[in-house]
Parts: C-alpha cells; structure tokens; sequence
C-alpha cells in the first residue's frame, strides 16, 4: 500500500516554483567578489614595490623624492571623498534627489582634486628625470600608485555616469544599486590607498 | 517546508531589499574620526622623527595602518560576518590569506635570493660562518 502511493507520486526533479529572487538580488555579493579579486591584483602590485623598492640602480630614492605634505593633502582629500560619498548614501535611502546629487558631486570634486594632485607629482617626479624607465624602484612605484590612480578615474567617470543615470531616471531600484555597488568601490579604494601612503611613502621615507 | 522558506524570503524582500546594513551618519562621523587620527598621527611620527627609532616608527605606523583598514571596513564598507550570509565575510578572509601569502612569500624569497645571489662587500658582515665567506670571495674574483 504504501509503495503503490509513492509510486503514484510524482517525482520532481526541479524546484515547483522558481525561487522569488528580486532582480539583482546576488549584485552585491559578485560586487564584493569583483573587489577582493581586484585586492589580489594591488597585492601583487604591493609584492612587487616590496621586493623592487630598494633597487635605486644609483637614481634618487624615497627620501629625495617624496614630498610628505602633499602626500597628506593627498590623503585627506581622498578620506573627505569618502565620508561626503557616504553622506550621498545616507540621502539616497531617504529618497532625497538632490541631496544625493549634491554630495556626488562634493565627491567627485575631491575625488578631481586627489587626481589633480597625483598628476601634479608625477608630472614633478618625471621632469625631475625621476619616471619609471629611471629605476626599478621608480617603475614599481608608478605601477602601483598610477593602478590606483587609474582605478579613482574610472571610478569618477563611473561617478558621472551615476549623476545622469540619476538626474534622467531617478533614484529608482536600480540606479540605488549601483550606487551602492560604486560606495563598495571608493571606499575599496580609500582602503588601497591606506596602504600606499602608509607602505610606500611613509616607510620610503623612513627608509 | 518549501513553503515556509518562500513566505519567509517573501516577507523578508518586501520589508527590506537586501541584508545590508547601511550605516547612520553617526557610524559615518565615526568611521570619519577614527580614520583621521589614525591617518594623522603615522604622518606626524614619520615627518616629526619623534621616536628617533626608523624601525620602532614603521611598525607602528604599520600598526596604524591596519587598524585603520579594519575601520573602513567596518563604518564605510560595512562589513560584518552577516552580510550575504556570510559569503562576504567568507571571500575576505580567503583574500586576506591569499594577499599574505602573496606579500610575505614574495619577500621572503626574494630577500634570500638577494642575500644568496649578490656577493657585495657589506653583506660579508651577514654571513655567519667564514667557509660562506671563503666562497665569495672566490666567486667574486672568478672572471
């Protein structure tokens, strides 16, 4: 008796009903994966100025070349994007348009003023005949400080892009996924830059 | 049983989208705080030379900088061992291990490969014994 009923049942070999997954429900998480593979990529680029930063081949070194206060501007600049992109989240979960857009904004103009900074050194590094061809040190050190520079540039255009999508759309579902997505990539980067400042300059000094 | 877990992620999504938890602008000032002391005093040590000790003062403007990771990861990125179930949490540690593994390993044989490879005159102080020395010597005298 019993087999013959577990035999009249059907056997399932799929889910009933499709599991009820909002749309971009998993964004977050592949986000997060995203970011810690690019941490694996800073990591090499860290081994390599770890292993390479004492090779002068006779050029100048850390301690000739570093301008600590700019450094610090430089580091402020990027702690004060941070927190007014946090501000930016903080007014999107209340749904305030132009609060949001303002703090972008804010955001994006220090996230330009890091850049402009950083290109300011490297200009100065480079016309002092300190660029990366001039020793293994040099070519490591703009490896790793131009990638992250590269990544606050993306980052910014990303940033503008946001601003219209929001400006045109709204801050409907999906733009606050985004959003979100590029929160988890600035802050990612002012985490990098922790590293930088505290490894390369200020040990190179120390050195 | 399927049921009770559809319901449940049911009324899960239509009160809140995602398991994120998303800060107030009091964690926010706090993480904020935090990072500027913790930025400032490694450039104050380093550029006032108050511990006269280069050594002492890289590792603990080394100590500074992780705790100040450990801070952005916590007020900015909001990380905690819930998120996503825990598969946030899981792919960071994972990361951590692979970024040490990576970092320390990469220094570690290179330092020897350096010490092993490059016969200079001061690194015949490091050599322990003088038969290492001997042999130096002779290499680099070989043409």
């Amino acid at each position: 008796m019993s087999s013959a009923t577990a035999t009249m049942e059907p056997r399932a070999y799929h889910l009933p009903e499709e599991p009820h997954l909002h749309e971009g429900h998993s964004t977050m998480l592949g986000f997060w994966m995203y970011l810690m593979s690019d941490c694996l990529i800073f990591a090499i680029l860290f081994a390599t100025y770890a292993v390479l930063g004492g090779s002068f081949a006779g050029g100048p070194g850390p301690k000739d070349l570093f301008d600590l206060p700019l450094i610090a501007l430089n580091t402020a600049m990027l702690l004060f994007s941070s927190i007014t992109y946090g501000f930016a989240m903080l007014a999107m979960e209340k749904n305030k348009i132009s609060a949001t857009q303002g703090w972008l904004f804010v955001t994006l103009l220090f996230g330009g003023a890091f850049l402009f900074i950083e290109l300011y050194e490297f200009s100065h590094l480079i016309h002092e005949g300190a660029g990366p061809w001039r020793s293994a040190f040099l070519s490591a050190f703009f490896t790793l400080v131009g990638t992250h520079g590269l990544h606050v540039t993306f980052g910014s255009i990303w940033l503008i892009t946001l601003m219209v999508q929001v400006a045109k759309k709204g801050l409907i579902p999906a733009n606050k996924r985004r959003l979100m997505c590029l929160s988890m990539f600035w802050h990612f980067l002012d985490v990098i830059w922790i590293g930088v400042f505290t490894f390369v300059y200020l040990m190179g000094v120390l050195r | 049983m399927s049921d009770a877990v559809h319901t449940h992620d049911h009324g899960h999504h239509d009160e809140h989208h995602d398991d994120h938890s998303h800060g107030s602008f009091g964690s926010y000032m706090i993480g904020f705080g935090l990072s500027v002391i913790l930025t400032a005093i490694p450039f104050w040590l380093v550029m006032s030379g108050t511990l006269g000790d280069p050594q002492l003062t890289g590792f603990i403007i080394l100590a500074f900088a992780a705790v100040q990771v450990i801070v952005h990861m916590i007020y900015f990125l909001h990380m905690n061992t819930r998120v996503e179930g825990g598969w946030s949490f899981m792919a960071m540690m994972l990361t951590i291990v692979l970024v040490v593994i990576v970092l320390s390993g990469s220094m570690w044989v290179m330092y020897h490969l350096n010490a092993n490879m490059m016969p200079h005159p001061e690194m015949h102080m490091d050599m322990g014994s003088t038969q290492e020395m001997r042999t130096m010597d002779n290499m680099s005298g070989m043409p």
